[in-house]
């Protein structure tokens, strides 16, 4: 074993770089999450072991987190999650269709607002949805005579997580977007002829009888793609309102909650408890994407 | 269709028009979208803010941009190397890296935040610019659609030339590299949109002024922004800074990008 081990020394040596930074930024920290969820720890003195007792805190007394943080979270999990992978793939499949050099330039510019990340992304709405009549929806929507008041999109508790998913949505489509569009350009075209034979009349059989089942692999990579997407933008509610935690808790998610915890109020322990269970959280969505789109082979 | 890209885009021509829009009309009621009499004067704003404070801008740029070509040389480097072992070597061990790779495609850093904050610090490496460099050079993105599009490239290619007595470094120069052009460029562009737009390095690792970057300071700009007049054309500015780096490399390498997403699917 050892020896066989030894022969393959080139190809350990070419993997360690890699392996190294991602075993300590990535891997250690997963672990070090799961121990520090076990103990108290604020930063100064040495964690010490408590026991089960974060975990009984947060699913039976932290009222914040349920009733704020995990239904919000659900929710916009749940709608911008499928909503923008379905929307991906949806705008990835009509943009296939389109023909000649302007294919490329639409793609771009579903690409682009991904590339908004972070800060650019509130100079860019701020103003758009801003409370008063200057703001250009509010402004827009007054003119048409839709409504009478401006609306205060992002300061508003009932209107924030509407706000919050439009611009989420509006920023989804990144990698896994690209990725479904390059799965669909590339479907073997003998396989439509093969299908027109068999009987398939009209776009939508073909999209449903080849195009999804041929490309599954990207649909899968898509998927873990927009789950990832759906966790990284949870600041956004901050970023619009502007205050944290937002207004009345309505934009207040998992990751705003580790947030507080672990850098307001320095209860890194129980942060990591969080942070733990929205891992477990995002595996099992990931689990029930791998159900619907893995192959069956494995 | 071209609606919905129309839409799509309309924040983004928003972000170039304000940048050149003068005071009077950034406040105009009722709200133009497209710039009238387009001005360089927010530009003259940024420069003037940011002249008077402790730390110029042009620290903030130069930190933005070194880290950012460093982590884009070093993120292809380190994941080429990594990838081309475990699309075409056998070693003991290669299944379970793979798979464990896949799995943490599925995390966002931003959940292990503290743990990885210990981590940094435990490292001694807070306040330098290996704060910014090291956590970006775990990409399992990269790494992931490397090995995916090496898996293409014939074994028989690498075979001669191994024949021709040719070790696993050249093989890696002379074959593997030029062949999977394409997705180092998607690795690339990756590396540098991770590293450019990134600002949770700088607020969480970097103490001292000068080792944080273009975009914290532009956070530091808009913070407040909702309520706040004065140097929002300096915000729409350097907001503008941001992004037109991004979309260059983007447009430039984009059909490299769709080939190599081509071979994206996870089996």
């Amino acid at each position: 074993m050892l020896s066989k081990i030894w022969s393959y020394r080139t190809s350990y040596l070419f993997i360690a770089p890699f392996l190294i930074c991602f075993t300590l930024f990535i891997v250690v920290p997963i672990i070090a999450s799961v121990c520090l969820s076990f103990t108290y720890y604020n930063g100064i003195e040495r964690p010490r072991f408590i026991g089960w007792s974060n975990y009984q805190y947060l699913i039976a007394q932290d009222m914040i987190f349920l009733k704020y943080a995990l239904p919000n979270t659900f929710k916009f999990a749940v709608i911008v999650g499928p909503g923008g992978y379905a929307a991906a793939f949806l705008l990835a499949w009509l943009i296939s269709r389109l023909r000649g050099s302007y294919r490329k330039w639409v793609a771009l510019a579903m690409y682009t607002p991904s590339l908004t990340i972070g800060t650019a992304m509130t100079i860019i709405w701020l103003p758009l949805l801003s409370g008063d009549r200057i703001g250009y929806l509010n402004s827009f929507l007054l003119k048409i005579g839709f409504i009478d008041v401006p609306k205060l999109w992002v300061t508003q508790p009932q209107l924030l997580m509407n706000s919050m998913i439009a611009v989420t949505l509006w920023s989804s489509m990144g990698v896994g977007f690209l990725a479904m569009l390059a799965g669909i350009l590339n479907v073997d075209k003998t396989l439509y002829e093969a299908g027109r034979i068999d009987g398939i009349r009209n776009h939508l059989q073909e999209l449903w009888f080849i195009t999804i089942p041929s490309m599954k692999p990207q649909m899968l990579f898509g998927a873990v793609m927009a789950i990832v997407t759906t966790f990284k933008t949870g600041a956004i509610g901050v970023e619009l309102s502007g205050q944290n935690p937002t207004p009345q808790y309505a934009g207040h998610l998992i990751v705003n909650h580790i947030n507080d915890y672990g850098f307001i109020r320095f209860e890194m322990g129980y942060a990591s408890t969080i942070s733990v269970f929205l891992l477990i959280f995002m595996y099992f969505a990931n689990k029930l994407s791998w159900k619907l789109f893995g192959s069956k082979e494995e | 269709m071209l609606a919905i890209s129309v839409l799509m885009i309309l924040p983004i021509v928003y972000i170039f028009n304000n940048a050149f829009k003068p005071y009077h009309e950034l406040f105009v009621y009722p709200p133009t979208f497209f710039v009238r009499e387009p001005s360089l004067q927010n530009f003259v704003e940024l420069m003037l803010v940011t002249s008077n404070s402790i730390v110029p801008i042009s620290r903030y740029l130069f930190n933005s941009v070194f880290v950012a070509l460093l982590s884009v040389i070093s993120v292809t480097v380190v994941s080429v190397l990594c990838a081309y072992p475990l699309s075409k070597h056998n070693f003991p061990g290669k299944k379970f890296i793979f798979s464990t790779i896949i799995l943490m495609l599925m995390f966002t850093p931003e959940v292990i935040q503290i743990p990885r904050y210990l981590v940094v610090s435990s490292l001694g490496i807070l306040n330098t610019y290996w704060g910014h460099l090291l956590p970006a050079l775990a990409l399992p993105v990269g790494v992931f659609l490397l090995k995916q599009f090496i898996d293409q490239i014939p074994d028989s290619l690498m075979e001669a030339s191994r024949i021709d007595g040719a070790n696993e470094i050249v093989v890696l120069a002379r074959i593997v590299v030029p062949m999977s052009m394409p997705a180092i460029a998607t690795v690339a562009i990756l590396a540098f949109q991770n590293a450019w737009g990134n600002i949770d390095t700088s607020s969480l690792f970097m103490q001292d002024d000068e080792m944080k970057t273009f975009p914290f300071f532009l956070s530091t700009l808009t913070s407040n922004l909702a309520n706040n007049v004065a140097r929002q054309g300096a915000a729409a500015v350097a907001a503008l800074i941001l992004l037109v780096p991004n979309l260059i490399f983007f447009v430039i390498l984009q059909s490299k990008v769709i080939s190599t997403m081509a071979h994206s699917g996870i089996k």
